[in-house]
């Protein structure tokens, strides 16, 4: 995975204005593609697995039930893990976090970022100029490299990883945000509602965001997509508010070393993982080629 | 505010060039500040409750924490500028002797991922606009939107399994580099990194690549090449594939830099003697210089990339340039 928004975002600037397809609209179109409805059965699928997974657990996540790395039987179903603890009943439990951390970073780096964007985009002056430079300076480093230095100095706690989450969304958010309302500042609507005296911020809020909806969708999904990657992949480093709870991302560095003996132990969420990834990238996949098909049956029409 | 504009294309380097040192000057403060907002005495994080005071008293002096904040920064500026990135707190060694093999591990892994993923990627993408909507458009466009979406630690944990533990056999799974040795020694171990990685970069520049080559195809020179009576051939290989890379560069440079963080995670997975496992190891050592350094260190490789991708994506697209 990497850092690169998708390609349509990128032709927003050069492209003719057109765009003032809703976002409730653009979902339920969207959902006439396989890879949609795909991706959403994953994430559905998984997000229940995260939500109802405790209350059906055969066990706790921190129950021994038998010999360290013992195989799959009819007692655990995908066998122990390096301590003895049910592999299935932690995977169960292990999803809650890495969901709820990864929601709140994205939902933060994205409202942040939308008003960064949209106002850079408005104001069209030396305000611009500063935001956007300053957006610079957070995308000079990898988000992973500014989680880790977070993480490094004030410790691996769920507050600080969420906030070094969110605040290396921001600058991509804002980046795709700003792209997309700069061709539709200059249309005739936004200058028929600023000599009627509607406020800047009604402007913004209400006729500028409602026409970027698009692009913006499916970079947050794709966001959210690298939110679980980071919150994943930093608790697979060792780096998790609790390190020995169930986590899908603990999971797998403990019980890597293992594989030979027992692969379900690292197998399991490493599966799960892929799974809610692939869900959401699907999702996005899917609306961005429904918006990219709006967009050029316009442009021949 | 462009009276002081230089003009053509040096003065358009020049000034992404100044750009990119204003950049890097503004996230030197960040890392500084960042390491100094500790909540707690950083001498004190570091060595733990049983500390006395005497070592407390070494190691304040060590990370110069006697002096003034800007002093502090003055002098872990000059010293980076001179080379002199500090003594790891974890190893008791210079950063520059601990890291400069790494270094090399780490440049040795990107470049053959890089040499390997880009023309790669480059024919997969061009391959797939020509034969649009057809079989192997269809599915090489599925399998890379597939493999974009997984993370780069699940990547190689999967070829781990694959290829290296429970399913065959047939590669090694761990890749150390042991010291004094160097990664080409052990060519075998450096096949499944090589490979994570060449995962991670490869659909993003193949659907890039993809675009940009339907576009050109679709544009007014190809059809007027083809009229003209051009083999199909040239009017590919002149006319089309050098003006479809324009893009392909951008990304390319976005996602060579974006390795720089995505090694982490690799690294770390095979036990590669890198840059990566370092940084995973010092945060959690909480060795600090070692952290300073290395995030300057990516950072500058981030700029410089960025910097290089927008020179070149200049240099292949005429219309640009003509407009500087």
């Amino acid at each position: 995975m990497s850092q690169v928004s998708s390609d349509w975002v990128a032709d927003a600037e050069i492209a003719p204005p057109l765009p003032v397809v809703r976002g409730t609209s653009l979902l339920r179109r969207s959902l006439k593609l396989w890879r949609t409805r795909i991706g959403l059965v994953l994430v559905g699928f998984i997000v229940l697995l995260a939500i109802v997974g405790p209350y059906i657990a055969p066990y706790g996540p921190s129950t021994p039930v038998g010999a360290p790395n013992s195989n799959p039987s009819s007692k655990a179903v995908l066998g122990t893990d390096y301590l003895g603890q049910d592999v299935l009943s932690r995977v169960l439990y292990g999803g809650r976090s890495i969901l709820v951390m990864a929601v709140v970073a994205t939902a933060l780096g994205l409202v942040v970022g939308v008003a960064i964007g949209l106002v850079a985009a408005y104001s069209r002056n030396t305000l611009d100029d500063i935001l956007m430079r300053g957006m610079d300076v957070i995308m000079a480093l990898p988000q992973i490299l500014l989680a880790l230095v977070a993480v490094a100095i004030v410790g691996p706690h769920a507050w600080v990883i969420v906030a070094a989450i969110a605040l290396t969304t921001v600058p991509r958010i804002a980046r795709v945000a700003r792209g997309t309302a700069l061709p539709i500042v200059e249309r005739d609507f936004i200058a028929a509602s600023e000599a009627m005296g509607v406020p800047r911020w009604r402007i913004v809020s209400g006729e500028l965001l409602p026409n970027c909806l698009g692009p913006l969708m499916v970079e947050a999904s794709l966001r959210l997509t690298y939110s679980v990657a980071l919150i994943a992949g930093l608790a697979f480093l060792g780096l998790s508010p609790n390190p020995n709870g169930a986590n899908w991302g603990t999971m797998i560095q403990q019980n890597e070393v293992v594989l030979v003996v027992q692969p379900w132990g690292a197998a399991a969420p490493i599966i799960v993982i892929a799974l809610l990834t692939l869900g959401t990238g699907l999702i996005g996949d899917g609306i961005a080629r429904t918006a990219a098909g709006i967009d050029r049956a316009r442009g021949e029409a | 505010m462009n009276r002081f504009r230089p003009r053509g294309l040096w003065g358009f380097i020049l000034r992404r060039l100044l750009l990119g040192i204003i950049v890097l000057i503004l996230v030197s403060i960040l890392v500084f500040l960042a390491t100094q907002a500790l909540p707690e005495d950083p001498a004190r994080a570091i060595l733990g409750r049983s500390a006395t005071p005497a070592s407390l008293a070494a190691l304040r002096r060590q990370l110069h924490l006697d002096q003034p904040v800007i002093e502090q920064y003055w002098t872990w500026v000059t010293g980076l500028l001179h080379g002199n990135l500090g003594t790891s707190l974890a190893a008791q060694e210079p950063v520059s002797t601990l890291l400069a093999p790494k270094l090399v591990n780490s440049a040795v892994l990107v470049a053959l991922a890089a040499v390997l993923s880009i023309p790669l990627s480059i024919a997969i993408g061009a391959y797939a606009a020509l034969k649009r909507e057809k079989a192997f458009d269809q599915a090489s466009s599925n399998l890379l939107l597939l493999l974009a979406a997984l993370p780069e630690f699940v990547v190689a944990l999967a070829l781990v399994i694959l290829l290296a533990t429970t399913v065959s056999h047939v590669l090694p799974a761990v890749s150390t580099v042991p010291p004094g040795s160097r990664p080409w020694n052990n060519w075998l171990a450096l096949i499944l990194p090589t490979l994570a990685l060449v995962i991670a970069v490869a659909p993003y520049v193949a659907r890039i690549m993809r675009a940009s080559m339907i576009e050109v195809l679709e544009s007014d020179y190809v059809e007027m090449a083809r009229l003209k009576g051009l083999p199909e051939r040239t009017v590919l290989l002149r006319h089309a594939l050098p003006n479809a890379l324009g893009p392909v560069f951008q990304v390319i440079a976005l996602n060579l830099a974006y390795l720089a963080g995505g090694i982490i995670f690799i690294e770390v997975v095979f036990n590669y003697t890198g840059v990566g496992g370092a940084i995973a190891e010092a945060v959690v050592n909480h060795d600090l210089p070692v952290i300073q350094a290395l995030a300057m260190l990516i950072a500058a490789v981030y700029v410089i990339l960025n910097l290089l991708a927008d020179v070149a994506t200049i240099l292949v697209t005429p219309k640009l340039r003509t407009r500087l």
